[in-house]
């Protein structure tokens, strides 16, 4: 890996030309894998994640079903040749946790009670990775559920903000990430409903504000650019 | 699974005490349980702690040995956490490879001492590019009431505060004091009813949709968060969590961790 930059901001903008408060471009595809129930591809900036929803179907293994709703599982994972040093393929400590806490943010947005006993699962896989995956993931899941024609409550919008060079950052990409000093992604649902919320580094309570409201504005871009989505593959006025 | 039923039952009841900020223990809403830490209770690790909460029991155990450092941080010590849930703790727990809650847990754990910059990594390298140290630390939860991360981070930092360099053992001189640069404290907040609940027990947390856990340092700056469970949080209550649980994070490092 190439050493740290000597600075991350200069003038107000940012290695790849962004404002502080900008987020990478992002193209969505809806609906692009043939065997899915649901599926979706986005990419944002250097990130290219695929998703996929199975079900509602039956539950593998037995045990694990709910008798009164659908059980929602999500798998995150990465390609090994995602990222710069190859990846070990599977699941890893790191994977493990980002799949529950990515579940997690679904869960209270599936209206699980529609599918008693069943599963809906949804795959999540980083085809390239350069920060911010676990976002690009859920809002790439977000769609792929819609796509399915799972109820939802709303569209989970993912986005994080970071600090770098003491300033609060929204959409980190990989060298802001390794080299900033704080990141925090999250997850919304419109208007005020926070489903994901992680952080490491160091924020004071300050920052933290300013920091969680950016990341609260760059999920209403999200959810805007979710909802054109939608609405050009589904809508009247689209292709159909 | 029969656990479950038995949360069932009990949560309109504590949905309801939640409604007039009252808990089933008698707490207050934004009161901790009694805790206690003792530390150096395993001669053979080089720092330890056990640290209770209410009934919540965990026993952490620091064990640090010369390694090789990682390719791309040759002049940097190396931490590594680990947490079991050990079927001794819970009738719930069962034996086997971790899984999700037990990788959450030592991962949100090992967040706080590496993000709060405990350790001054640099400070553990012993020959650059080819010998550092490697500071362990295992998580072992003994009885598991409730709020596992809150008790397994204070028994993490405990732990290293009490931990040596066994600088003998490997012919380097003389041991010495583990050099500990910060002191964070995590404290987990439980959504209820709408509520915010400091420290929830096992009742607590079995019916809690939202758990947010907070780390904090000891400028009062966050170094972590987490939010776990399958419920939302709206972003007063947000604000409204950061600002009780840094305050018990001062209570706690303040009692337990400065006195020395």
């Amino acid at each position: 890996m190439k050493g740290k930059p000597e600075k991350l901001i200069v003038k107000g903008k940012r290695l790849d030309g962004r404002k502080l408060d900008e987020l990478r471009p992002v193209k969505i595809e809806i609906g692009v894998l043939k065997r899915a129930d649901g599926s979706c591809y986005l990419e944002i900036g250097n990130n290219k994640v695929m998703a996929a929803v199975y079900g509602p179907r039956e539950v593998h293994p037995r045990h694990v079903q709910e008798a009164t709703r659908a059980i929602v599982r999500y798998r995150y994972n990465m390609a090994s040749f995602s990222v710069e040093d190859r990846k070990r393929p599977g699941p890893d400590r790191r994977s493990i946790e980002i799949s529950k806490v990515s579940r997690e943010s679904f869960e209270p947005m599936v209206i699980k009670e529609c599918f008693p006993k069943a599963a809906v699962d949804i795959f999540v896989e980083i085809l390239q990775a350069d920060a911010g995956t676990r976002t690009a993931g859920i809002n790439a899941a977000s769609l792929a559920l819609a796509d399915a024609g799972i109820p939802m409550r709303g569209l989970v919008s993912s986005c994080a903000a970071g600090k770098v060079d003491g300033q609060i950052i929204l959409d980190p990409m990989k060298e802001e990430d390794n080299y900033g000093e704080a990141d925090m992604p999250i997850a919304m649902v419109a208007p005020d409903n926070v489903t994901l919320l992680q952080m490491d580094g160091h924020f004071t309570k300050d920052e933290f504000k300013q920091a969680f409201e950016l990341a609260k504005k760059g999920c209403a871009q999200i959810y805007e650019m979710q909802r054109q989505a939608l609405i050009a593959k589904y809508g009247a006025e689209g292709k159909q | 699974m029969s656990d479950n039923i038995v949360a069932e039952i009990k949560k309109e009841y504590i949905y309801d005490l939640a409604k007039r900020d009252e808990r089933a223990d008698g707490r207050a809403l934004d009161q901790y349980r009694n805790i206690s830490i003792e530390t150096g209770v395993i001669s053979k690790a080089e720092g330890s702690a056990r640290v209770q909460i209410g009934d919540t029991q965990v026993l952490v155990g620091v064990k640090i040995q010369p390694g090789e450092p990682f390719p791309d941080t040759p002049d940097k010590g190396v931490i590594i956490t680990n947490a079991e849930l050990i079927p001794l703790a819970s009738p719930t727990f069962e034996s086997g490879p971790p899984r999700e809650g037990a990788i959450e847990l030592a991962r949100v754990v090992d967040r706080g001492i590496r993000e709060s910059g405990a350790l001054d990594l640099a400070k553990l390298c012993i020959e650059e590019g080819v010998k550092v140290w490697m500071v362990f630390i295992d998580v072992h939860v003994l009885d598991y009431d409730g709020n596992l991360i809150d008790a397994a981070a204070l028994g993490a930092i405990a732990a290293l505060l009490n931990a040596k360099l066994p600088n003998e053992r490997y012919d380097m001189g003389k041991d010495a004091q583990l050099s500990v640069e910060d002191l964070p404290v995590a404290v987990t907040v439980a959504e209820i009813g709408g509520k915010l609940l400091v420290d929830p027990c096992l009742e607590e947390e079995q019916i809690t949709p939202t758990k947010l856990t907070m780390i904090f340092n000891k400028d009062d700056a966050v170094a972590g968060m987490q939010k776990s469970g399958t419920g939302m949080l709206t972003s007063e209550q947000v604000y409204q969590a950061i600002e009780m649980a840094s305050k018990k994070a001062k209570e706690i490092r303040k009692k337990f961790l400065e006195k020395g």
